[in-house]
């Protein structure tokens, strides 16, 4: 009994440490399947979680915050694209610039405007996300095994959660079965055809780094107003290049990104579980040990070891019209 | 990164293309950081004034400056030599910093070595160290496919869990709790510059400058002899050009990938002795500070030449010395104000760095047509 408790809240903080990894892959996905590299996913998140927080603690309103946060995401990816896009340049050199650009942005503005040393104010209730509890959850409780998966796993998240898990068919609907999703995985495979058949190659990246940032907005508004309650200076702590990881492990894909997500987050809920345990057999873990887990299973698939990950034909590759 | 005007800057004269872009590139950069400034409620001249002051008006100022500096042509020389051979190595962070632990090895170990052999012993322990951290993303890439930007990511998140994981299980201080290591014997210390040319008679003031910036030089120089006047190098920017004709000619792209890996981990575990060896004197968490990272603006800024290298990492290290200064001065303006304009040079100068083509040539035209 007790190692069914203790698995359900394993999982339990698995989704929710998953969560806004999904939604940032899912952003990732957007970008990459229409050719366009974005290692910018970190700083676009970072951007989020302190826009979202500094509104919703002005304004009190949560969806204030989100649409701060998304807004900010937005115009990230927008001068991504200005660079990548319009002038063709780096798009490595251009997500990397926002990310370093964020990082330091955020910070200066954070303590010349809250002067909490980079936290952006402790929100009240209110201005958050807050755990939505599921009809009959309190009352089934005490019944065994449903008990806990209805009413710890399933119940009790906030709508942030909720959304991202159900983001992930809609994108792979979008993606695989409508003109939109097919015209973005044409200008990302081959934009040439993409164009002779009339798709208009630069319009529709700028429309997939649309979507791109408005997920990642989403993704890094749970972190300050759901997950934490306010920005925290470097709160994204590296989500956003784990998140790049799940999407390279799920091979571009949004159901197998979703399941890395899900993956790298349980290895995140059991590396804080670990923290000081001792272990009968193996001993005390190291708990960085767990942590870099997912760089090395990254790295371990790229090699071509587990399976292969084929990116994108035209990943990285800017779009030159003939002519 | 070539200085030849090919690509979206065809055309344009050479002085326009080495001189005029990248300072309207820096020009643009500055001015979005004023922005920032303004944003924050300050005024920009006066933060440039300080910055300036800070930076170069006393002399120890400009021992601080250069100090910053020294890092920078490390990172930078390590982010250019890759790149003339085509690969963004985006892992100088990872690299540098167990750099550090080969360093920090040969200067708690070998530390019954004499002074004049500890030194060198140590350089090699950093480029060592740098060099095998760089070499598995490398040989993947020219043996796997995999792309180096992807798995130097992955390896510079995987070598700050390592050095976590050391510092503090294995090489911590004796009965502290620290995550830190020993101090570094007396004689495992680099001198400072200051020190040293005291001792030829010459009076400055006291900076953390040490010996490693001459060591930085002869990286520079070492590197501008390596890419442009020797077989190996021409080998390197031949496999980065262009590989099918390097393979034509009978060079190995993958051989010359690994090879330009393994000088970039070098140079940029090289980073280590200035900052560890120089001043810590010991094994600290996170030293690299971004360092790694920066480095790609420094070459960028500087064209992937030791030249412009130098003079980019002397603009940067103004930067930080001068924003050190500011952030005293102007305690709104932080010390983070540094990293965002870093990330406005590498925008500017790196992805957008031909936004001005458009008007520079039609300026040129102008001028030349009328």
């Amino acid at each position: 009994m007790e190692s069914l408790t203790l698995l359900v809240l394993v999982l339990d903080s698995t989704l929710r440490l998953s969560a806004p990894l999904v939604l940032a892959a899912l952003a990732g996905l957007f970008s990459e399947r229409s050719g366009i590299i974005d290692i910018g996913l970190e700083g676009k998140m970072r951007g989020a979680a302190f826009a979202a927080a500094a509104v919703a603690a002005v304004s009190g309103s949560p969806w204030a915050g989100l649409a701060a946060g998304i807004g900010t995401s937005v115009l990230l990816a927008m001068v991504h694209g200005y660079a990548c896009i319009t002038h063709r340049g780096d798009q490595v050199v251009s997500g990397l610039a926002l990310n370093i650009l964020v990082s330091g942005l955020t910070a200066v503005l954070g303590i010349a405007w809250f002067a909490q040393g980079g936290r952006t104010p402790q929100l009240p209730g209110e201005a958050r996300f807050l755990p939505l509890e599921w009809p009959g959850a309190a009352a089934l409780r005490d019944v065994p095994v449903l008990g806990a998966l209805y009413g710890e796993l399933l119940s009790g998240h906030n709508l942030i959660v909720y959304l991202a898990f159900l983001a992930v068919p809609a994108v792979a609907w979008v993606l695989y079965r409508t003109r939109f999703g097919l015209r973005l995985r044409a200008v990302g495979e081959n934009p040439e055809s993409a164009d002779t058949a009339g798709v208009p190659v630069v319009g529709q990246r700028y429309r997939a780094l649309l979507c791109t940032g408005v997920a990642c907005g989403v993704a890094g508004t749970y972190l300050s107003l759901a997950q934490s309650a306010g920005f925290i200076n470097d709160m994204t702590a590296g989500k956003g290049y784990i998140a790049l990881a799940a999407l390279i492990f799920g091979k571009w894909r949004p159901v197998p990104a979703m399941l890395a997500c899900l993956l790298f987050g349980f290895l995140d809920a059991v590396a804080i579980r670990l923290q000081g345990a001792d272990l009968p057999v193996i001993g005390e873990v190291p708990v960085q040990l767990v942590q870099a887990l997912p760089y090395v299973l990254t790295v371990v698939l790229l090699a071509g070891f587990i399976g292969r990950a084929v990116p994108p034909r035209a990943l990285g590759v800017p779009y030159v019209k003939e002519g | 990164m070539s200085a030849v005007a090919t690509g979206p800057a065809a055309g344009l004269p050479r002085w326009a293309v080495v001189g005029l872009l990248p300072v309207l590139n820096l020009l643009a950069a500055f001015a979005v950081s004023g922005l920032i400034v303004v944003l924050i409620g300050e005024s920009p001249w006066d933060a440039v004034r300080i910055l300036v002051w800070g930076a170069f008006g006393f002399e120890e100022a400009i021992g601080y400056t250069l100090f910053y500096a020294t890092s920078f042509i490390f990172t930078g020389l390590a982010v250019a030599v890759a790149f003339h051979c085509g690969l963004f190595n985006i892992g100088g962070e990872g690299q540098a910093y167990i750099g550090g632990l080969g360093m920090a090895l040969v200067c708690l170990h070998l530390d019954f070595l004499p002074f004049a052999l500890i030194v060198p012993a140590a350089v090699i322990g950093a480029a060592l160290f740098g060099a095998a951290w760089a070499f598995v993303p490398a040989w993947l890439q020219a043996h796997r496919g995999s792309h180096v930007v992807i798995t130097t990511i992955m390896f510079n998140f995987i070598a700050a869990s390592v050095m976590v994981y050391l510092l503090v299980n294995v090489m911590s201080r004796p009965g502290s709790m620290e995550p830190e290591s020993r101090d570094f014997a007396p004689h495992a210390r680099l001198p400072l510059m200051h020190d040293v040319l005291a001792a030829v008679g010459i009076d400055v003031a006291a900076s953390p400058l040490n010996l490693s910036f001459l060591w930085a030089l002869v990286c520079s120089a070492g590197v501008w002899l390596y890419i442009w006047h020797t077989r190996a190098g021409y080998r390197l920017r031949t496999a980065g050009a262009s590989p099918p004709a390097a393979r034509y000619g009978g060079i190995s792209p993958p051989r010359e990938i690994v090879v330009a890996m393994l000088v970039s981990g070098a140079l940029a575990g090289c980073m280590s002795l200035n900052e560890l060896m120089g001043v810590q004197h010991r094994l600290v968490l996170e030293f690299t500070a971004g360092f790694g990272f920066a480095g790609i603006a420094v070459a960028l800024m500087g064209r992937g030449h030791p030249v412009g290298i130098i003079l980019a990492s002397v603009l940067f290290g103004a930067l930080y010395q001068g924003g050190a200064e500011l952030s005293f001065e102007v305690p709104r303006i932080t010390r983070d104000m540094v990293v965002a304009i870093q990330g406005l040079v590498i925008l500017f100068a790196g992805a957008l760095e031909f936004m001005f083509v458009p008007v520079v040539r039609a300026v040129l035209a102008r001028r030349s047509g009328g």
